[in-house]
């Protein structure tokens, strides 16, 4: 199952940024596909991202709502979070273990041979704070003198941005090369961070600091997809406990917001049917087979 | 892997929000919201990516 899910995430990455004519053409995509909205966190500054981010896009629509308002138009992000909204009510976190390019790059990294460390549970508000702060009331109450805000979660925070656009735009435009100043520095350096941070501990930035993760991690308990535990069949062995990489005790919280849905637990560890996936209603029970007995 | 199916459990939240969201999407497409976030995702973010 992990080798299947590292399949589709790859899919997922080569189909959310599948404009590879960037280097002919010198810019980014610009074609109508760019109105989907991308499950996963990905920078539609992206030279080669095919679809919009819904977290730029959601700040770039609020910092900008009072201006659309007095211009007679109800830009106010409605189509921003309808897609969102969707999109968690049907997979809620799965769509992070399984289709966010950047949560990929960090999982890559992850299995770069070295000590592991664990992530303290309390930075796990960290995203939540991102969210409602960088990525909603920031951008809609500190305005310039023209009555614009600032998208403060790309600007000062998103890593994704600086490794997926940041990079390839100043390779890509020669031009842009001398506007790149403190602030690109200092992005540079909260992508190193985080990239770095991803080589000791599994997936940091989804677990502290992701406004998407977050997001989807409200859904969790109420998604079309989500998981199903049976207590009487449980025996207390642990080893759900043991294989889950975000360290959800899934014994207790099997639909927990920190829960990416990498089903590792239903396929790898539990042999007694306590853990199950439900989809829609319909329980899908996939458990590891035990080894063989050898025959004598 | 071995694979069994069990019973259908229908729930009424997931159905609410997907009706919520889905209103809200259809919103945003009446006000030509759709047109406002092509226009935003086809230019290049100068503060997304560390500039301006």
């Amino acid at each position: 199952m992990e080798r299947l899910r590292l399949w589709i995430q790859a899919l997922w990455f080569f189909l959310s940024n599948g404009y590879w004519a960037f280097p002919v053409s010198g810019t980014l995509y610009q074609g109508p596909l760019k109105v989907l909205c991308s499950p996963g966190l990905n920078c539609y500054s992206c030279p080669a991202a095919t679809t919009f981010c819904p977290v730029g896009s959601l700040q770039q629509l609020l910092l900008g709502v009072r201006l659309s308002l007095q211009n007679g138009q109800a830009y106010v992000g409605s189509y921003v979070v309808g897609c969102m909204g969707l999109l968690g009510t049907v997979f809620g976190r799965l769509i992070c273990g399984w289709a966010c390019p950047f949560g990929l790059v960090q999982e890559l990294l992850h299995r770069i041979p070295s000590p592991k460390v664990p992530i303290p549970k309390g930075l796990a508000w960290g995203k939540h704070l991102v969210l409602l702060f960088l990525v909603v009331l920031l951008p809609l109450t500190v305005l310039d003198d023209f009555g614009l805000g600032l998208p403060w979660f790309c600007k000062f925070l998103c890593p994704a941005g600086t490794l997926e656009a940041g990079l390839p735009m100043l390779l890509l435009m020669p031009d842009l090369r001398p506007a790149a100043g403190i602030l690109y520095l200092y992005k540079l350096s909260v992508l190193a961070l985080v990239l770095l941070w991803s080589v000791a501990s599994f997936r940091p930035f989804c677990r502290t600091l992701c406004p998407l993760g977050a997001f989807y991690g409200l859904f969790n308990r109420v998604s079309l997809i989500r998981l199903k535990f049976d207590a009487d069949n449980c025996t207390k062995c642990g080893a759900c406990r043991r294989i889950c990489p975000v360290d959800i005790r899934v014994d207790r919280s099997p639909n927990s917001g920190e829960c990416i849905r990498c089903l590792r637990c239903c396929t790898e560890a539990c042999q007694f049917d306590a853990l199950a996936v439900e989809i829609a209603g319909h329980v899908w029970q996939a458990r590891p087979v035990p080894p063989e007995q050898p025959v004598r | 892997m071995r694979t069994k199916k069990r019973t259908f459990v229908p729930r009424r939240t997931p159905l609410v929000l997907l009706l919520v969201f889905l209103l809200l999407l259809l919103a945003g497409i009446a006000v030509n919201e759709p047109a406002r976030v092509l226009e935003q995702a086809r230019s290049v973010c100068l503060p997304c990516i560390g500039i301006g």
